[in-house]
């Protein structure tokens, strides 16, 4: 099957700092696509350069060499097409979690009537009913996360690029966010960019995962997850082939993360 | 294995010690509120003490007995609330004309590096340059009149004011930036709907902070050519070494700072209860 990449990165560099000899390679020559509705995650050692490169597919950072193409076309800046959840708590503190949400309907041109119902829905799909006045402040990391990703879903971005949404909760509650996003994303189909350190959730989520290479970022592999859809947390991480698929993507972010500390690499 | 009742609430639950001294716990509020009444109750004890016993000159120390004549006297004559209005006008004028300009350059500066660049290095030459040194020159520009005591008042708050306003824009999380971006909106609408509001609960105590200043430059405002004010009156009784009337243009100018301070304190509850704890 081929898919019409949504989101495509052509040999993207980005080097920061200006002098030459105190520039940093944070992203080389990295090419990698996402297709229309696939959910693809990229995983790699700390400070490989995932965040830096989703801020440039967001148009947040100037990207140095190389284009970034969504429908075929360069991006020239931030836009209400790609929506972005970040692994810190994004919420407005002074605005409840209902006018959170609203606020990214801002530039909608939506009567008042049809936002409050998206408003409603997505508050819904998130699971935060009997939680609409609440203010940031009253809730758990968890929910706060929620509250991000359905103000990321509510104005209907063609895509969502995620940053480690869920890197700052515990266990548990991790768990239970992937689920829920899990089935969010099969419900309602739509094109994702999911950074992760966590394997399994990389496996559970995506279609696709592209492991990069330590800093300078690049893309070192490719492993497409063919586990059956639809997903769900138990039968899923049962299933033989998610063992062999968690080994095989463990074992070259270990080669990587051993080679950024300098280590000898041992046979795994 | 049998669980208990969890409805059965034990008849005594254990009650940890009260220690008054662990590290950032609270204590009970009789213990926070009595503290600082005693400590008052103790420092005004001594002040009666050392007049009564006689141990200091009335004229280095009034009796507190001889400054609330002084208060009383004050007050029927009206020259009180004379001294009390001026004041206040002055300060009212001089910090909201401070406020009115360091809100928006501090918002600019915090905001853009070409205006922070553009001003803080004359913001912070002017800022250490004593106010009181400004009082011939502000009386050579503008006259005697209300108008240099606001021209004081701004030097001494105005410079402060705009360096803080701008830490308190700078304080707003990049993030919370970034994601606005990505609802599709424009520089100036993320500056007005996200970090004017993200800024606001600092701002507030940014001010709040400043007014207090304000009382402390009152005095070398009212220092030269004033007829009426709360720091005329101790500078014209320091002249006739009335220190009864120092005092109690002191403890005024005290209260009315710590009533300032109270009610901006009171307001950011109210206006930002999302504020409070989530710090
Ligand atoms: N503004 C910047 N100026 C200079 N260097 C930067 C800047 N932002 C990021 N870097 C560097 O670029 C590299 C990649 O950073 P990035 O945040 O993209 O890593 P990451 O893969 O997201 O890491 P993590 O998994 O820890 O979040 C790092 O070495 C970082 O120090
Ligand atoms: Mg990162």
């Amino acid at each position: 099957m081929v898919t019409s990449p949504k989101l495509q990165a052509q040999h993207v560099w980005k080097i920061f700092g200006d002098r030459r000899d105190a520039e940093v390679v944070a992203v080389q020559d990295l090419s990698l696509y996402v297709g229309d509705n696939e959910f693809v995650s990229l995983v790699g050692p700390s400070g490989c350069g995932k965040s830096t490169l989703l801020m440039m597919a967001a148009g947040l950072e100037p990207i140095s060499a190389g284009d970034i193409l969504i429908d075929g076309r360069p991006i020239t800046g931030p836009g209400a097409d790609r929506g972005m959840v970040f692994q810190s708590y994004t919420l407005f503190p002074w605005l409840s979690v209902e006018d959170n949400i609203r606020f990214a309907l801002k530039k909608s041109s939506l009567p008042r009537s049809e936002q409050d119902a998206l408003v409603r829905e997505h508050i819904q799909l998130v699971g935060l009913n009997g939680f609409e006045r609440a203010y940031p402040n009253q809730l758990s990391g968890g929910m706060r996360q929620r509250v991000a990703i359905a103000r990321a879903l509510v104005y209907k971005p063609q895509m969502l690029l995620m940053d480690e949404p869920f890197g700052a909760l515990d266990a548990q509650t991790r768990l239970q966010m992937q689920e829920l996003l899990l089935n969010v994303w099969q419900a309602h189909r739509t094109t994702v960019l999911f950074i992760t350190h966590d394997v399994e959730e990389a496996l559970l989520l995506s279609d696709r995962i592209y492991v990069m290479t330590a800093r300078p970022g690049r893309i070192k592999a490719e492993i497409v997850v063919d586990l059956p859809r639809p997903r769900n947390l138990l039968e899923t991480e049962s299933d033989p082939r998610f063992a062999a698929l968690r080994r095989q993507v463990l074992t070259l972010i270990r080669e990587e993360a051993q080679r950024s500390v300098g280590a000898p690499m041992t046979p795994v | 294995m049998s669980q208990p009742d969890s409805s059965l609430r034990p008849a005594e639950l254990r009650r940890p010690p009260v220690r008054l001294l662990d590290l950032r716990a609270d204590i009970p509020r009789r213990w926070y509120v009595g503290a600082g009444v005693a400590f008052i109750a103790i420092f005004l004890f001594a002040w009666t003490a050392a007049t009564w016993l006689q141990l200091v000159s009335p004229i280095f120390l009034p009796s507190p007995g001889a400054v609330l004549t002084e208060l009383q006297d004050q007050a029927t004559s009206g020259i009180l609330w004379q001294d009390l209005w001026a004041s206040v006008y002055r300060i009212m004028v001089g910090w909201v004309i401070s406020t009115a300009l360091a809100v928006p350059i501090g918002v600019l500066m915090g905001n853009f590096r070409f205006f922070e660049g553009l001003f803080e290095p004359f913001v912070d030459l002017v800022r250490y340059m004593p106010a009181v040194a400004f009082v011939p020159l502000t009386i050579l520009w503008l006259g005697v009149g209300d108008t240099q005591k606001f021209a004081i008042l701004f030097i001494g708050v105005f410079f402060q004011q705009v360096l803080l306003i701008m830490d308190n824009v700078k304080t707003v999380p990049r993030d919370m930036i970034q994601v606005s971006y990505t609802f599709g909106l424009s520089r100036w609408e993320i500056l007005r709907s996200v970090i004017l509001p993200a800024a606001m609960p600092g701002v507030w105590d940014t001010f709040r902070i400043t007014v207090g200043w304000a009382w402390t430059y009152l005095v070398v405002a009212e220092l030269v050519a004033a007829n009426v004010g709360l720091g005329y009156r101790i500078m014209r009784a320091q002249r006739f070494l009335e220190t009864d009337q120092i005092i109690l243009g002191i403890l005024i100018i005290g209260l009315l700072g710590l009533l300032t301070d109270y009610l901006f304190k009171w307001s950011y509850r109210r206006l930002f209860p999302w504020a409070l704890q989530s710090r």
